[in-house]
């Protein structure tokens, strides 16, 4: 029987790498299963399983929380999310993100003031010129 | 005997902060192996992602993601990657050194700009220095995990698709090797087009849903990635600087001992030498 080669990784590390006879995924509109020569497809994941049958019927299982499949005739690509994404958890991150800002930045004008930086980047510059001179003149 | 009290309570106190730099760097080479194994264990996400970009931006002709649209620039929207703490060198400074240049000469050509931060350090420099930041994320840690950066994220991927910002750069450093990291500025969205899409191709995805959906997940998610390796490779940057940096300490620390060592057995000896003197006068005066 003829295989296809499949690919199983996430934004962290890769999960699984190698030759596949079929692969069975929970694709948004029902789970799909993918044999080699399948058409092109690309389509979102639900949270659940994904099962690799290896050469000689064995059976390898991964949970994913969901991300996206692609299908080409002889790869597929399982592009697994790390976490359970939601629409209002992903709204929820926002606002955490921007409250922190703002409650840091209190009493900012949002313009940028150069000279204030160059000044303090130069500042900076000069302390760590001043430590290498040191260390040449001690060495 | 009495004598240079001081100095040995200088040596003591000396060897003490040597032996936390000293721990410092020890940690800091450790945690940057780890690092560096992070960061190559989220290459082949990304390097998938960008093999089925190429194919959709090659097969797929009649819907535009705006992700892959370039449009007139009036407003750039920066994500900084920082550091959460100090003591890593001029790792940080410099990258704002970077920055600040950008932002003058985006000021010259009269386009405004709006970070967002990642790391302490970046959010307390902006905060001394001015500029708006629209969303923060920082104690990221040092296994980073993408949910805590979706916030900064999702804020820059919204405001561009809303139209508040025309460009998304990331300004962090780059990996060259454990004694030198770059700063760097590199552009986001849009997206820039593949090497590869030269070939043409005449097939389409079976799209499900359908392809505006799926694209834009596709995307979004290529962009959070890109975005993770940058962080992960910042973080690598962060523990090789404070290695050096720590380094050079407790060399340095160990330097001011010896020049300390000298000058309290140059004392002692004089004091030796001193009341021998004196006895010996004693003896005589007898």
């Amino acid at each position: 029987m003829s295989t296809i080669h499949v690919d199983i990784v996430s934004a962290e590390r890769e999960i699984f790498a190698g030759e596949a006879e079929m692969l069975f995924a929970p694709a948004r509109l029902g789970e799909v299963g993918i044999l080699p020569g399948h058409a092109p497809l690309l389509t979102q994941l639900k949270p659940g399983e994904v099962r690799v049958q290896l050469k000689g019927g064995e059976q390898q299982a991964f949970y994913i929380s969901g991300g996206m499949l692609e299908v080409q005739p002889k790869i597929v690509t399982v592009l697994s999310d790390t976490a359970v994404r939601a629409h209002d958890l992903d709204e929820a991150a926002v606002l955490k993100a921007k409250q922190e800002a703002e409650e840091a930045l209190a009493n900012n004008t949002g313009k940028l003031d150069f000279t204030k930086a160059q000044a303090e980047l130069a500042e900076l510059a000069a302390q760590l010129q001043t430590i290498q001179r040191l260390r040449r003149r001690g060495g | 005997m009495a004598v240079g009290k001081e100095i040995r309570v200088k040596i003591a106190s000396v060897q003490n902060t040597q032996k936390i730099t000293r721990a410092m760097e020890m940690v800091a080479t450790s945690k940057m192996r780890k690092a560096q194994e992070r960061m190559r264990a989220a290459r082949p996400y990304a390097d998938r992602m960008r093999n089925v970009i190429s194919h959709v931006a090659g097969a797929n002709s009649e819907y535009r993601h705006p992700f892959l649209v370039a449009r007139p620039v009036k407003r750039v929207g920066i994500i900084v990657v920082s550091t959460d703490r100090g003591l890593c060198g001029g790792l940080n400074s410099n990258l704002f050194r970077m920055l600040i240049q950008h932002l003058k000469r985006w000021q010259a050509e009269n386009i405004e700009f709006e970070v967002c931060t990642i790391g302490r350090k970046a959010l307390q420099f902006f905060q001394r220095v001015g500029g708006k930041v629209s969303g923060q994320a920082s104690k990221i840690g040092d296994a980073p995990h993408l949910e805590q950066l979706l916030g900064p994220v999702k804020i820059m991927i919204d405001a561009y698709l809303e139209g508040r910002v025309d460009q998304i750069f990331i300004a962090s450093n780059d990996f060259v090797n454990s004694m030198t990291q770059k700063p760097e500025l590199e552009q986001l969205v849009p997206l820039k087009p593949a090497a590869d899409a030269g070939l043409a191709q005449y097939w389409d995805y079976l799209y499900e849903p359908d392809a505006t959906e799926v694209l834009n997940q596709l995307l979004v998610r290529y962009v959070e990635s890109l975005v993770y390796q940058r962080v992960v490779e910042n973080i690598a940057c962060e523990q090789a600087a404070r290695m050096v940096a720590m380094k050079s300490a407790s060399d340095n620390a160990g330097k001011l001992i010896k020049e300390l060592q000298l000058i309290y057995n140059k004392a002692r000896q004089a004091a030796i030498t001193q009341e021998l003197a004196e006895i010996v006068g004693g003896a005589a005066a007898v």
